[in-house]
């Protein structure tokens, strides 16, 4: 098993080792194009095989042999290794969707010589969001995708989209000041910031302390998974960037904020007294959301709104806390990063197609583009929960835990999330209504759509449709997972071996000096 | 034990950092955004390292006379993060200049969409008509009085 933890690193070193090759070749747009490509198949091969090793056990790697608490480690355990293998698979199908757009419209629409190496940084830190186990380090991975994505949303500085990165990046800013604050609050009250230590440490903390730092974390995450009352950035923000980068950042961005409350809730504080207050934030975002994707008619942003909306689904599974709960979040997570990026880029072919993602110039499309209107029609009838898809089927998975767990609140939240979910069918089907069938307010040349995007979008799609007929394996293992996530002893002894020191160099010197 | 007590010169200048970079952080200039945004970011920065303990020697093994050293990690935290702070000041710059040869001015705008749907809401009208919508004029009691008529044929 600790053969094999060399391939950990490889989904953050590899990516950023190409982004710097990239930029060293920008003036050779096509060797920049094939080592993109080969840097993030390779990244999605190791991850696929970390999925299967990860099933034995976390895999462990001090980062230059220094041990663990106070050198920086990168963990692979269940839930980080399938979170990396489904947004790799989803960065490369993006990344060749934006290919085949930048060599049909020319330099201008995507890919610039700038665009290669951004996005592959944003790839290099959306894994070391997955891969840490060190609160700093995370920090420093959200960073270093936040960073990626600051350029990405404002690529080519027209002045709509000077406008909504501008929200972005100070609301981006305005949390992770948030998290570093509570970084800093952590490591005085524990004098760490390994997480694995934390779990040891944090229950001596005085509970009052305890669950500042813990509102604090929540908070800073909320802001980044677009949690309600702290989402409003992101209808704002997302729906003017290019449609590759709108893809990849819905899929991605606000699921390593859930996924940081995933580690957080089960892994630091795992006695859940924060429950109840992300119950009622779990129904507003459900709620608040999709009513404001009914009222939406541009379908970028009426997708923006679905993505707030289910954002809330993920955190009733993590705040249920419970067995049931957490293996139908991961499940619902792994869902929905495949089918919200399959749908944002089946609008950039919609749009491409129609000329524009209003729904009130559009129509007529199903005659033009029969493919397109089926490639939009099959994930939102997913993102719904229409039986048998694997909406339906995460879905399920959270209404089940909800009753298991009994109480009126998680009754509640079982009436919001049904309601959300016929909300979301409403929404999606009065879109694809108005874009494919309603007559076109004017005439649409048919056009020949470019392989080159249709196929990644089509992949997405069946891959979306595949996590349906996997779902047994799948849930078999985010059960898995979820057991993993409250067997906290477990991961700290592949982390902490003796309880003390992880497995680097410095375990000779430590003990030889004195402990700090 | 290391001494935790913190320093209550550096809690203040924290605390009237923080205060300073929150007002400007919610100014509609980006060129003040940007300001408080280097504050608070600087605020930070200290807290964490007032997080670390009190001051001590350097932390350096083998070094004469011996004493308590200071705690090494979060000035290795705080380096990490000025660097990230100094990164982002300069992309922000580069907005604002952008949004200042682009308007003129460096102001947040407000979003044109999101006005446009909230004096749809107040209009309260249909947002488009086509074909379908527009059933011909006749009302829906008189298309079911026609329909009504059929089933009723073979009465005398």
């Amino acid at each position: 098993m600790t053969d094999w933890a060399w391939l950990v690193p490889l989904p953050v070193l590899l990516p950023l080792a190409g982004a710097g090759l990239t930029l060293a070749l920008y003036r050779r747009p096509r060797i920049q194009r094939v080592v993109s490509v080969a840097v993030l198949a390779v990244v999605l091969v190791v991850s696929a095989a970390l999925v299967v090793l990860a099933d034995d056990g976390p895999l462990v790697v001090d980062i230059g042999g220094w041990a663990a608490p106070v050198g920086i480690d990168l963990v692979a355990d269940r839930l980080a290794a399938l979170m990396l293998a489904v947004s790799s698979a989803v960065t490369l199908c993006v990344l060749v969707y934006s290919l085949a757009q930048g060599q049909t419209e020319g330099e201008e629409s995507a890919p610039v010589s700038i665009y290669h190496p951004t996005y592959l940084v944003l790839a290099a830190g959306v894994a070391d969001a997955f891969l840490s186990g060190d609160l700093f380090n995370l920090y420093v991975g959200f960073e270093i995708l936040l960073v990626a994505s600051y350029v990405l949303i404002t690529l080519s500085g027209s002045a709509e989209r000077i406008r909504a990165g501008t929200v972005y990046v100070v609301v981006a800013l305005l949390s992770s000041v948030l998290f570093l604050v509570a970084i800093g609050g952590v490591y005085a009250a524990t004098g760490t910031v390994n997480m694995a230590q934390l779990a040891l440490r944090l229950p001596e903390v005085d509970p009052g302390v305890r669950l500042v730092l813990q509102v604090m974390l929540i908070t800073a995450f909320a802001i980044k998974a677009a949690v309600f009352p702290l989402s409003a950035w992101l209808p704002d923000s997302y729906p003017t960037a290019p449609a590759p980068v709108t893809a990849v950042f819905a899929g991605l961005l606000t699921k390593v904020g859930v996924y940081a409350i995933i580690r957080t809730q089960s892994l630091l504080f795992p006695e859940g007294r924060l429950d109840d207050v992300l119950l009622w934030a779990a129904l507003a975002t459900m709620v608040v959301g999709i009513l404001g994707a009914v009222a939406q008619d541009d379908v970028k942003r009426l997708l923006s709104f679905t993505l707030v909306s289910h954002i809330g689904y993920m955190v009733f599974g993590i705040a249920l806390a419970s067995d049931g709960g957490w293996t139908a979040a991961v499940y619902y997570v792994v869902h929905h990063i495949t089918v919200q990026t399959a749908l944002f880029l089946v609008v950039g072919l919609v749009e491409r197609v129609g000329g524009t993602t209003s729904l009130d110039r559009l129509g007529g499309l199903a005659r033009i583009a029969p493919v397109l209107a089926v490639l939009f029609f099959v994930p939102a009838m997913n993102l719904a929960g229409i039986p048998p898809l694997s909406g339906f089927l995460g879905k399920l998975g959270l209404l089940q835990a909800g009753v298991q767990d009994g109480s009126w609140l998680a009754w509640t939240l079982v009436v919001g999330s049904v309601v959300t979910s016929l909300l979301t069918l409403y929404a999606l089907v009065k879109a694809w209504n108005k874009a494919f069938w309603q007559t076109p307010p004017q005439e649409v040349a048919p056009q020949r759509l470019p392989l080159g995007m249709v196929g990644p979008a089509a992949a997405l799609v069946v891959l979306g449709l595949g996590l349906t007929v996997a779902a047994g394996p799948l849930f078999a293992y985010t059960e898995r997972a979820a057991v993993a996530l409250q067997d906290r002893a477990r991961y700290v002894e592949a982390v902490l071996p003796d309880g003390l020191r992880g497995t680097g160099e410095s375990v000779d010197v430590a003990t030889e000096g004195t402990d700090g | 034990m290391i001494d935790m007590s913190p320093n209550v010169v550096l809690v203040v200048v924290v605390g009237v950092l923080v205060a300073c970079g929150v007002y400007l952080l919610l100014e509609r200039s980006l060129t003040r955004v940007l300001v408080g945004t280097v504050l608070l970011g600087n605020a930070v920065n200290l807290l964490v390292l007032v997080a670390g303990g009190a001051a001590g020697r350097p932390p350096i093994t083998g070094l004469r006379p011996e004493g308590v050293t200071s705690d090494p990690l979060p000035q290795a935290m705080v380096l990490t993060a000025i660097v990230i702070t100094l990164a982002l000041t300069a992309f922000l710059l580069a907005m604002a200049y952008r949004s200042w040869q682009l308007h003129r001015h460096d102001e947040v705008q407000d979003d044109v969409e999101d006005r446009r749907i909230a004096r749809l809401a107040a209009i309260d009208e249909r947002a488009f008509t086509d074909t379908d919508t527009e059933a011909g004029g006749r009302t829906l009691a008189e298309e079911a009085a026609e329909t009504h008529d059929e089933t009723e044929r073979g009465q005398p």
